[in-house]
């Protein structure tokens, strides 16, 4: 798949002297939503803003469907559209008129109609003569996506999306953003949310500490998820495993005292009625049994921990 | 270039300042009169004439200095400085917009008010003295350097402050004494031969001169020297912004 985004080494030492990003190289694949999990601090919306043009880099280089974005800033810029973290509007201002604001910001002509459907989409429509601080937090944050779609970008960050931000609006949201998608639109997205990410990306990257330490495929992710345990405590140790129980890829375990299945939960080789079976069938009893079930969250607390 | 851009924010920043139309002139429409009730009609009346100038007249080109120094820096200064704060600045950063982009749009909506709120003085101060303006081309010439050049200097100090205090103090500590000092209510060469040569790095001084002498060609220095000082001290900040957006200075670091 062609990237349409591609970050090369950058590096991030703001002026107070702390490292915000290490090397972090990444690339983004045209059409493709990308979600940026991480825990606070982590470096999200410095990656981003370095992307944007907001922050500048201190090593590497970041090009943009080919383009330089220091170098070619006006092409790269163009391009993208950024919903940042925190609600950064001019509150005395009319719907209306700051979404106008953006799109001419931007070096576009009017297209008021364009404006009329992307407000519609959002359900901004009926708010559009409304000042700007008369809205709540949630309206807020709709209009901040109005305003990054104005100019009509290829490419949309968007910064914590869902933070501050209800379930209905939320399923609103992505609703939108599944529809940009569609129209070739890329998307990258931070969030804390990982169900957020499993429901909507196609990819997913964990950036902990400045470092980028995985960029993954979702459904590989969610092969790794789907990847469940049993566990046996026998009553009497077993010094090898019989033949017939191999052929079921049963191991034992903690010097014999256990029989460990591992199988993938939605498409098992052998039900758990079978292996039961198969263990009675060779006189193995056991004493308890337990199941266990990694989730993307244990892969991503693991990965964070280290 | 991207004009729509310019526009944009020339028209914003414009749109504020129309939404605030009285508040923006009462202020310096009132201390003008003032001035003129106090220095003008009150001791002005015992004050000789200076070369050959009433002192009412002396000192409306003063006065018109006064109001454009102080309302194009703290107009272009508030205007950067406020987006920086609330953190709206965020969409001119990611805009394909230059930093000479950017100058113009604030930078030129503030000296447009500056220029508006100078005119409107002149209008007021022909209500208090009869004057005349003997070049009315220099006038127009040093009103649009000296709001250019001021809004610059005040669109600076807003890139450098990091709080409000900052954005007060540099009007207050630096640019009072020096528009005091400047000439605006007397000619420097009534001053003592010391506070004579101290006044001559003042560059307030050199508007002040070259623009009284468009009005009645009384002035402290020649009006080349004026030009040449206000052309250079323009200069020298449109040098300071653009290191200020090569260098990412307080803005990307
Ligand atoms: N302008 C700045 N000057 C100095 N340090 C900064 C600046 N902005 C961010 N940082 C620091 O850089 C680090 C990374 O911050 P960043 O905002 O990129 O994290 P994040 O992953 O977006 O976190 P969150 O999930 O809380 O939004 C943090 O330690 C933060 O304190
Ligand atoms: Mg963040």
């Amino acid at each position: 798949m062609p990237s349409i985004i591609s970050i090369r080494g950058v590096s991030k030492t703001y002026a107070s002297g702390l490292t915000a990003l290490k090397s972090v190289n990444l690339d983004i694949h045209q059409g493709e939503i990308l979600a940026l999990l991480g825990p606070n601090g982590a470096g999200k919306t410095t990656l981003i803003s370095i992307v944007c043009g907001i922050v500048n880099k201190s090593t590497g280089s970041v090009l943009v469907d080919g383009h330089d974005n220091v170098s070619d800033y006006r092409i790269t810029r163009r391009l993208i559209g950024l919903v940042p973290q925190e609600l950064h509007l001019s509150i005395f201002e009319k719907v209306w008129d700051t979404v106008r604001f953006s799109r001419q910001l931007y070096g576009k002509p009017h297209d008021d109609a364009y404006l009329e459907k992307i407000l519609k989409q959002l359900s901004l429509w009926e708010k559009k003569d409304a000042k700007i601080m008369t809205l709540s937090g949630g309206m807020k944050r709709r209009v901040l996506i109005a305003k990054a779609l104005a100019h009509e970008p290829r490419i949309l960050f968007l910064d914590e999306p869902s933070a501050g931000v209800d379930v209905e609006l939320r399923q609103d949201m992505w609703r939108v953003v599944r529809a940009l998608r569609d129209t070739g639109v890329t998307i990258i997205l931070t969030t804390h949310y990982i169900e957020e990410a499993e429901d909507l990306a196609d990819r997913v990257g964990v950036i902990n500490k400045g470092e980028l330490i995985l960029v993954e495929d979702k459904h590989a992710l969610m092969d790794k998820l789907g990847q469940k345990q049993l566990t046996l405590e026998l009553l009497k140790p077993l010094a090898k495993l019989p033949r017939k129980l191999a052929a079921y890829g049963l191991e034992l375990a903690a010097q014999g005292k256990e029989l460990v299945y591992r199988y993938d939960a939605r498409n098992a080789r052998h039900s758990m009625a079978e292996v039961l079976q198969a263990l009675s069938a060779a006189k193995i009893a056991f004493g308890d049994l337990r199941t266990e079930q990694s989730t993307l969250e244990d892969i991503f607390m693991g990965l964070v921990k280290r | 270039m991207n004009w729509y851009g310019i526009w944009a924010i020339y028209r914003y920043e414009m749109a504020r300042f129309f939404r605030t139309l009285g508040q923006s002139l009462v202020s310096p429409v009132i201390s003008t009169v003032l001035y003129f009730v106090v220095f003008g009609a009150a001791i002005g009346s015992r004050i000789q004439d200076v070369s050959g100038v009433s002192y009412g007249a002396f000192i409306v080109p003063g006065l018109i200095m006064l109001s454009l120094l102080t309302q194009s820096i703290s107009n272009a200064s508030f205007g950067i400085y406020f987006p920086r704060f609330s953190g709206t600045i965020y969409e001119y950063l990611a805009a394909p917009v230059s930093a000479l982009e950017m100058v113009l749009g604030f930078v030129g909506a503030a000296a447009t008010k500056s220029i508006f709120i100078g005119l409107v003085i002149l209008a007021t101060s022909a209500f208090f003295v009869p004057f005349h303006v003997a070049h009315p081309l220099w006038m127009a010439l040093f009103l649009l350097l000296t709001a250019i050049t001021f809004s610059l200097f005040g669109f600076i100090i807003g890139l450098w402050a990091d709080g409000f205090e900052k954005l007060q103090i540099i009007p207050l500590l630096i640019m009072t004494p020096l528009t005091f000092l400047g000439g605006s209510f007397y000619p420097i060469s009534i001053l003592p031969p010391f506070w004579h040569t101290v006044s001559l790095f003042n560059p307030v001084v050199y508007l002040v001169s070259g623009f009284r002498w468009s009005f009645n060609e009384v002035a402290d220095v020649h009006v080349g020297v004026s030009l040449a000082m206000t052309l250079f001290f323009l200069g020298l900040c449109l040098a300071i912004v653009q290191w200020m957006f090569n260098t990412g200075y307080r803005l990307k670091n």
